[in-house]
């Protein structure tokens, strides 16, 4: 932030106020950097959960193992369905650049769709496992287990309905600089989301069933 | 950047400048490229899982965490459009932060946790039986 002061005192001189309205523009550039603040405090709830888990993970108390209980094919239709919903979000914004209403509100409902496959699938999951017997409270790896992957769950139920009602706010307004910046927050926390599930197959999934 | 003029949204008060120094909407061909190589990025630690490929546990774990890391920062510059610019900086500076908190939290956690795990189960140390037998 230092420059500015500089190039504040260097402009009244030149009588040339444009360099550093250009350096450091943008009324939502505050938006969106307070959005990557609250995305990277997000980050280390998930961190404290993966701790968790890392630690518990192997805790069966005589239960399940997550080689007993882990489906790999279904998890990587999950995985597919969330990549896929990310480059959809990714078409949507593209659209969007391009001043594309209709365009920008199909890809967006593409994306939701996704997204609403790959919740209802982990729900099926959960459901499963809890109807095994295998629900939160069998043992100290399933509590771990729930409540990293029921948090990251819950973030994607909150994009979508988030997705839902940025999809009204654009049908009704229109492709306006606030829904622009809406866009833009919603895309950091869908492609967010993504990367920390990354982790929570790898992590949960890949490496749990290992002997 | 191939998109610098239909950004009409961005203010017509800043011109095209709102781009030289946040090019963080990203193009077809980044997105596509980012998609491509996370598919692959996948699609390789599921095979090794699921196609039983080393023998050990522990290099399949070391590898699969490793194609994840690589995957996270595929995705980071691809699709999250991170570089050392955006928000002068400060994106960046925020991202460091966080990357040495949850570094040093997790592995301070599991170092520490596993060593106490360790100590505390007689059973792995040397001479446990005796230990359990003089355990009152």
């Amino acid at each position: 932030m230092s420059e500015i002061t500089v190039d504040s005192a260097h402009a009244m001189n030149a009588d040339a106020p444009m360099p550093f309205h250009v350096r450091d523009h943008h009324p939502e550039n505050g938006t969106l950097l307070g959005f990557w603040l609250y995305l990277m405090s997000d980050c280390l709830i998930f961190a404290c959960l993966f701790i968790a888990y890392a630690v518990l993970g192997r805790n069966y108390a005589g239960g399940p193992s997550g080689a007993e209980l882990f489906e790999l094919p279904t998890v990587a239709l999950n995985t597919a369905f969330l990549l896929l919903s990310s480059i959809t979000y990714g078409f949507a914004m593209l659209s969007s650049q391009r001043a594309k209403l209709g365009k920008t509100l199909l890809w967006l409902g593409v994306t939701g769709l996704f997204g609403a496959a790959f919740i209802g699938l982990e729900l099926t999951e959960f459901a499963h496992m809890i109807h095994e017997g295998a629900g939160p409270q069998r043992s100290a790896f399933l509590t771990s287990f729930f409540a990293l992957v029921g948090t990251h769950g819950l973030h994607v139920s909150f994009g979508i309905i988030w997705l839902v009602t940025l999809m009204f706010q654009l049908n009704r307004h229109g492709l306006i600089p606030e829904n622009r910046r809406r866009l833009m927050c919603l895309s950091m926390f869908w492609h967010f989301l993504d990367v920390i599930w990354i982790g929570v197959f790898t992590f949960v999934y890949l490496m749990g069933v290992l002997p | 950047m191939s998109e610098h003029h239909n950004h009409s949204g961005h203010g017509a008060d800043h011109g095209h400048h709102a781009h030289d120094d946040h090019a963080d909407h990203g193009s077809l061909k980044s997105y596509a490229v980012g998609f491509l190589l996370s598919v692959i990025l996948t699609a390789i630690p599921f095979w090794l899982v699921m196609g039983k490929v080393f023998d050990k546990s522990n290099v399949t774990a070391f590898v699969i965490l490793g194609f994840a890391a690589v995957q996270i920062v595929v995705h980071m510059i691809y699709f999250l459009h991170m570089n050392t610019r955006s928000e002068g900086g400060w994106s960046m500076l925020a991202l460091i932060f966080t990357v040495v908190l949850v570094f040093i939290v997790l592995t301070g956690s599991i170092w520490v946790m596993y060593h106490l795990n360790h100590n505390m189960m007689p059973s792995m140390a040397p001479g446990a039986a005796q230990q359990m037998h003089e355990m009152p």
